[in-house]
């Protein structure tokens, strides 16, 4: 299978005005142990990057501190251009991040969840929009059954649904998105990378497996390239 | 804080610390004994004998200085755990860590010392007054910084939370101080208070004063000394703790 | 911020809704806490009259303790608590939003049990009556330290006693100020004192310990 080669952007002026999100200089460690650093990376427009790297490398790391959940022990990430620390809120909307975990309340039914997690960003999709939502997931069938009864394949999907309502935001970072999928929720979601990558949004993401998507095709970042031994 | 020890503290490198301060101890401590030794000896021999209280009143002499520098050590502590968090300053967490144990010990010596005082002078081991009060309430502040810092793993989580407790703390103390004191004035009737301590002889003054100054010269002693075992600690991996351990670097 | 405030605090309203019996729980602590005193201390009225207002006060204040421990668990296990700090909007608001909720499920169940407890202890109307007032204020103060708390200690192994020991010291004023006024109206003097300051405490907990909360999330979550 062919992969195309990682090819970090320049840190110019021009690719950083252009570029969705930018990381100049990062330096990443989990506890006392320093996962990488001095690493580049550039997101454009409509781009979907596969983040790769075996084990323990410091993935969900880089994720998190792309999402702003951590700060880094060194080095800039901008998003559109404007440093994340000084990221105001229409900013902070423009980035969706979907973890390892679902974050689905075991006691809400999977719409209540749903529009929980949209509410938190700001928006009030109603009904209508939540049921298409989770219908593009395959999970509309399940959508007043309480969390805690679906099994853990139809909770990824729900937790994915908000991808559905989020499909004008800039920025997807996903951790293990495919994770708990089968082949029909694994093709519902390239669907939704495909329609994103079409708008312009730019998807990072990471995978155990090599993605299925083929349009468009995902340019990969290996972090065992940038990792310290 | 002058300038220098600010910028010390806030960007020194730890192993510019461990040299200075390992060269500076020793001079703490002699310090120490000379001030503990000139200041116990006027206050316990050379200072008169009080009036109302006799000889009993000569333990103000600890008793006094340890309070103040239980208070005076949350401050600082609070101070430089809150530089640490600010400026991402390893070095000022580390100081701040080290000087909770010796800032509780002193407000533990207070406490014992102000129940020896009680004794004699109520007939009773402990009084609710507003100041021993306080002091206790401190303690219980210092051992929560402790039992939190020591309760989380993560190094650089443990320093932030410690300086957010400790400067949610230092905010406290006055609140609690005053409500306490209010407590006080409500539930006695005659204020029993440590603050009536006898008239000030010169004498006495000067014994409280170098007593002062031998806690702050043991507390300087202490505080450097536990730091730097932490920095060496935490420092582990870098080459100079390396070097010092094979023993190519003087302690 | 007002969105974001309501989205969290209706929600944790619904969770608790769909869980009643453990929304019931610190109450019911509360009440069995203060019946233990008179097994302990013996059933005379009049010295029952006398610690009652204290001893409702520090029951109320173990009750909020131990249930404000659990104010963030279920939210960092699954994941929740990630997002709602990634909302555009201030994590101020979460904080503000989970402490009013701890307040609606626990400080105020409290209250409205304390006539019963008045009961109990043989307290006169006007001394129950301060009583309620200085929990009207006080206990919002508690859930606002308790969810500092929280914060500091998520996640720990050791988190339930190790939240009460560094939040005990801080809500001692609270204590001093309410169990005081009761005193003090039962001495036939007059409480104002005691209620501004209370009420001082309780503004200046509300404006300053959310803040202090939300940057403890942020320590605890990276």
């Amino acid at each position: 299978m062919y992969m195309p080669p990682a090819t970090p952007h320049p840190s110019t002026p021009a690719a950083a005005a252009a570029s969705v999100l930018q990381a100049c200089d990062l330096a990443g460690q989990r506890g006392d142990r320093a996962l990488f650093e001095h690493l580049e990376l550039a997101l454009e427009p409509g781009a979907v990057v596969w983040l790769r790297g075996r084990n323990g490398r410091g993935k969900t790391t880089l994720l998190r501190l792309l999402a702003g959940l951590a700060t880094p022990m060194a080095g800039e990430i901008r998003v559109n251009g404007v440093p994340q620390r000084q990221a105001g809120p229409p900013l902070r909307r423009s980035v969706v991040y979907i973890g390892h975990q679902n974050a689905l309340k075991d006691d809400l039914t999977a719409m209540e969840a749903l529009l929980f997690l949209a509410r938190t960003r700001g928006d009030r999709p109603d009904d209508a929009a939540l049921t298409a939502a989770l219908q593009r997931l395959g999970v509309r069938g399940s959508r007043f059954a309480p969390v805690r009864t679906l099994s853990q394949g139809q909770r990824r999907r729900v937790a994915l649904a908000r991808l559905a309502l989020c499909l004008h935001a800039d920025l997807w970072l996903l951790d293990e998105p495919f994770d708990a999928l089968d082949a029909d929720g694994i093709q519902a979601l390239n669907g939704l990378l495909a329609e994103h990558a079409a708008r312009g949004g730019a998807t990072l993401m990471t995978s155990h497996q090599s993605p299925s998507l083929r349009d468009p095709e995902p340019r990969v970042f290996d972090l065992d390239r940038h990792g310290l031994a | 804080m002058n300038s220098p020890s600010l910028r010390l503290f806030t960007f020194a490198a730890p192993s510019r610390f461990y040299r200075l301060a390992g060269w500076m101890v020793p001079w703490f401590w002699a310090a120490t004994l000379v001030l503990s030794v000139a200041g116990l000896y006027i206050g316990f021999f050379v200072a008169p004998t009080d009036a109302t209280q006799g000889d009993a009143y000569r333990i103000i002499f600890i008793h006094v200085p340890a309070a103040w520098m239980s208070m005076l050590l949350y401050l600082v502590m609070a101070f430089w755990a809150g530089i640490g968090w600010a400026f991402n300053a390893r070095l000022a967490s580390m100081v701040a860590r080290a000087i909770a144990p010796t800032g509780a010990m002193f407000t533990f010596l207070a406490l014992w010392t102000g129940a020896i005082w009680g004794k004699p002078t109520w007939g009773a081991w402990w009084v609710w007054d507003a100041r021993l009060t306080s002091e206790l309430i401190l303690l219980f502040l210092y051992l929560g910084y402790i039992a939190l810092v020591n309760a989380i793993d993560d190094v650089r989580r443990a320093d932030q939370a410690g300086a957010l407790l400790a400067l949610v703390g230092s905010i406290n103390v006055p609140i609690i101080y005053f409500s306490v004191k209010w407590w006080n004035t409500l539930h006695q009737g005659a204020t029993i208070s440590m603050t009536a301590a006898p008239k000030m002889a010169t004498t006495m003054l000067t014994a409280m004063l170098l007593m002062t100054f031998a806690f702050w010269a043991y507390a300087f002693a202490v505080v450097f000394t536990r730091t730097r075992a932490i920095v060496v600690e935490r420092e582990a991996h870098a080459d100079w703790v390396t070097e010092l351990t094979r023993g190519k670097m003087h302690p | 911020m007002r969105d974001l405030f309501l989205a969290v605090l209706l929600r944790d309203l619904k969770l608790a809704s769909r869980r009643r019996i453990d929304s019931l729980l610190p109450v019911v602590f509360f009440i069995v806490a203060l019946s233990l005193f008179p097994l302990g201390v013996g059933p005379e009225p009049q010295m029952l009259r006398d610690i009652a207002p204290g001893i409702v006060w520090v029951c109320a204040l173990l009750a909020s303790m131990l249930s404000v421990g659990s104010l963030f668990a279920g939210d960092l296990a699954d994941g929740s608590l990630e997002q709602l700090l990634l909302a555009p909007q201030p994590a101020i608001a979460v904080a503000a939003a989970k402490s009013a909720a701890h307040w609606l499920l626990t400080g105020l169940p409290l209250i409205v049990a304390t006539p019963l407890v008045g009961l109990l202890f043989g307290m006169s109307g006007s001394a129950l009556l301060a009583l309620v007032a200085g929990l009207l204020l006080g206990t919002p103060i508690l859930s606002l330290l308790g969810a500092l708390g929280a914060a500091l200690t998520l996640g720990l192994r050791s988190g339930g006693m190790l939240l009460i020991l560094i939040v005990l010291p801080l809500t001692m004023p609270a204590l001093i100020f309410g169990a005081g006024a009761v005193g003090n109206i039962e001495a036939g003097l007059d409480a104002g004192g005691h209620f501004s300051l209370l009420g001082a405490l309780l503004l200046a907990t509300a404006l300053g310990a959310p803040p202090a909360t939300a940057a403890a999330l942020r320590i605890s979550t990276e």
